[in-house]
């Protein structure tokens, strides 16, 4: 008796100390609303024009607008582990967009990620790497934004389990993990170079996909740029634990962020898509700065690495191998000769080599799988995606495509494919797992076209 | 020999494992509706459904087709009794030279079986793999559009799926 009357007041205590936690965080974290102003208006042009340039180094509309809705107006469904997010309406629209911030509220958003109205805003705004954008540079993306067609579209609410839909855990969250900004240059390095680092690090939130996540969602600062997961990607490593057959450089780095391929390298696909696509239209300078800042993170590739780099380079430079045709004399090609009893290779004698092996240039003729760092990555997942989905055809713009081969192949004939690919192209040890991993990509994928059309 | 079942009919098959699923279809079987276009799965004339989905049979090798149920354009319907996908195409005129329209109505046949109340949006998205050269767009819009106006009526049945006895 005594025992359980020890146990209760123990139990009340702690109810006690969790109920003052709480409320000391929600003081702790209490921000004061920014009063609404009329949507402001007479933007200097020349500003509109910088901000547009940061909106698309920062890729603001990719996450900012649903798929068929209009730009920066909000309404995708962004999963995560917890719970599906909703990005929001930052059109100037006065009522369902940011019409009514005021600078200092835009501004604070960006480096304290706290709306106009006070509340925390969840992390999938990546606010811990807004914070290191400039007061002037924030400047410059309201007058951009503040200048876009304002759109009336409300935000479906967040699908989130309690706690989590307490906005007021943020706090303790930013407590933990925000580093308020803003970015303070290196004097270790030149201003490129921290051109490149502000960039990177700050709008560009390269580590918001590339760096791994621990279990309260935050990026693992000591595993920078060491892999992560995004929108069932896996965004690749781009430091020393690459995958890339052949070592990137700054040059390679440039030539993809800027055009969305690289004959070495391949092609841009799933969320690096799009990003691809905003930075074709930034100053030259600013790419080149991201690149290089990136280059210098990832380190120079060890000898060995280098060597048999340079060795697959010049393999694969001359495109005459098995199945090449000119392209002058049609489409057609021989497949190469399928060795028999090896399933594998039949369906990808079958199905991959008319246009893997046809020798066509990059970015349209498939890429020399060798190269790919899909087959070369520690994770199936990317190689599952592209092969069951292809690469899609763009609408109105030209684009490398892939046919889908989802209805094609059951998940056992996918799980012979990959691991013949990776026997054959990689010199990686053989994936484990992988009928686990074509589960779970399938789930995943109705996870979220299930979520997509909530 | 490779067991193949086409519209509901299983066949055995002469020809080698990697060889292209529409080279059979074409070849072996005479069903001629699914078209060679490419060859690299970049046009979409050559579509048929693999359990009801969309494939390129260009670049699908005959062996990945093995127990799994195919449904080729003939599938859906025949000169004297067309289908409602194949009426729509009729009465819309959707076709210049033809050449691609298999593969479109493959792929709406497809879409109307997961909603018969497509979105022009919709439609649009589920037919950017294919190529029309002719320019007939807009028709072949309409004739989506009216048959699943018409498979939305009661008059036909609502949903075919390649499981299904195909109407022949």
């Amino acid at each position: 008796m005594r025992l359980l009357k020890a146990g209760g007041i123990a139990l009340g205590v702690g109810l006690l100390l969790i109920v003052a936690g709480a409320a000391g965080l929600a003081a702790y974290g209490w921000r004061p609303a920014i009063d609404p102003v009329d949507p402001p208006t007479g933007f200097d042009p020349a500003m509109v024009e910088t901000g547009a340039e940061l909106a698309a180094i920062g890729n603001c509309g990719t996450c900012h607008t649903a798929p068929g809705g209009k730009p920066f107006a909000g309404g995708l469904a962004l999963p995560t582990p917890f719970g599906t997010v909703y990005s929001t309406n930052i059109t100037p629209d006065p009522d369902t967009g940011i019409g009514r911030w005021p600078e200092a509220a835009f501004g604070r958003a960006m480096r304290e990620g706290v709306d106009r109205a006070g509340r925390h805003l969840y992390p999938a705004f990546p606010y811990d790497h807004f914070t290191l954008v400039s007061d002037a540079d924030n400047q410059a993306l309201y007058a951009f934004l503040m200048t876009r067609q304002p759109v009336a579209a409300k935000a479906p609410a967040n699908d989130l389990p309690f706690p989590l839909n307490q906005r007021f855990v943020l706090a303790g969250w930013k407590l933990l993990f925000l580093q308020p900004g803003p970015y303070k240059p290196d004097p270790a390095h030149d201003a490129a170079w921290n051109r490149g680092a502000y960039l990177a690090e700050g709008l560009a939130h390269c580590g918001a996909c590339h760096t791994p996540r621990n279990l309260f969602g935050a990026e693992e600062k000591d595993r920078r740029f060491a892999g992560g997961d995004a929108e069932g990607w896996h965004a690749v490593p781009i430091g020393s634990l690459s995958p890339a057959p052949v070592p990137w450089t700054a040059d390679s780095l440039f030539h993809y962020l800027r055009d969305g391929w690289h004959g070495q390298h391949g092609t841009a696909q799933g969320p690096m898509g799009p990003v691809a696509d905003s930075l074709a239209a930034v100053p030259e300078d600013d790419v080149r700065a991201i690149a290089a800042y990136v280059a210098s993170v990832m380190g120079l590739p060890d000898a060995e690495a280098r060597k048999r780099g340079d060795a697959l380079a010049a393999a694969t430079a001359d495109p005459a191998g098995p199945g090449t045709r000119p392209q002058s004399a049609g489409s057609q090609t021989v497949a190469a000769a399928v060795p028999a009893q090896d399933p594998g290779a039949a369906i990808y004698a079958g199905t991959c080599a008319a246009c893997h092996e046809s020798g066509r240039p990059s970015p349209f003729g498939g890429l020399d799988l060798r190269l790919s760092s899909a087959i070369a990555g520690d994770s199936p997942a990317n190689l599952i995606r592209i092969i069951r989905h292809g690469v899609p055809a763009a609408s109105g713009a030209r684009g490398p495509i892939m046919p889908a081969f989802a209805a094609a192949l059951s998940d056992r004939q996918l799980e012979t494919l990959l691991a013949y690919l990776r026997g054959r192209f990689s010199d990686r040890p053989a994936w484990t797992g992988l009928g686990d991993a074509v589960r779970a990509a399938r789930d995943g994928e109705v996870a979220a076209a299930a979520a997509a059309s909530h | 020999m490779i067991e193949l079942k086409v519209n509901g009919r299983t066949q055995s098959i002469a020809a080698d494992p990697d060889t292209p699923l529409l080279y059979v279809l074409r070849g072996e079987l005479q069903l001629n509706a699914a078209k060679y276009g490419c060859g690299l799965g970049q046009c979409g004339s050559c579509a048929v459904l693999i359990g009801g989905e969309v494939v390129f049979s260009c670049v699908v090798p005959v062996l990945l087709a093995e127990n799994k149920e195919v449904t080729t354009l003939e599938g859906l319907g025949t000169e004297d009794e067309p289908g409602p996908l194949q009426r729509a195409f009729i009465a819309e005129q959707a076709a210049q030279c033809g050449y691609c329209i298999p593969g479109m109505m493959i792929r709406a046949h497809a879409l109307l079986r997961k909603t018969l109340t497509p979105s022009d949006a919709e439609i649009r998205r589920a037919l950017q793999p294919h190529l029309c050269r002719c320019g007939t767009h807009m028709r072949i819009l309409r004739a989506i559009r009216r048959a699943a106006q018409e498979m939305r009526s009661a008059a036909v049945e609502p949903r075919g799926t390649a499981a299904r006895e195909p109407v022949l």
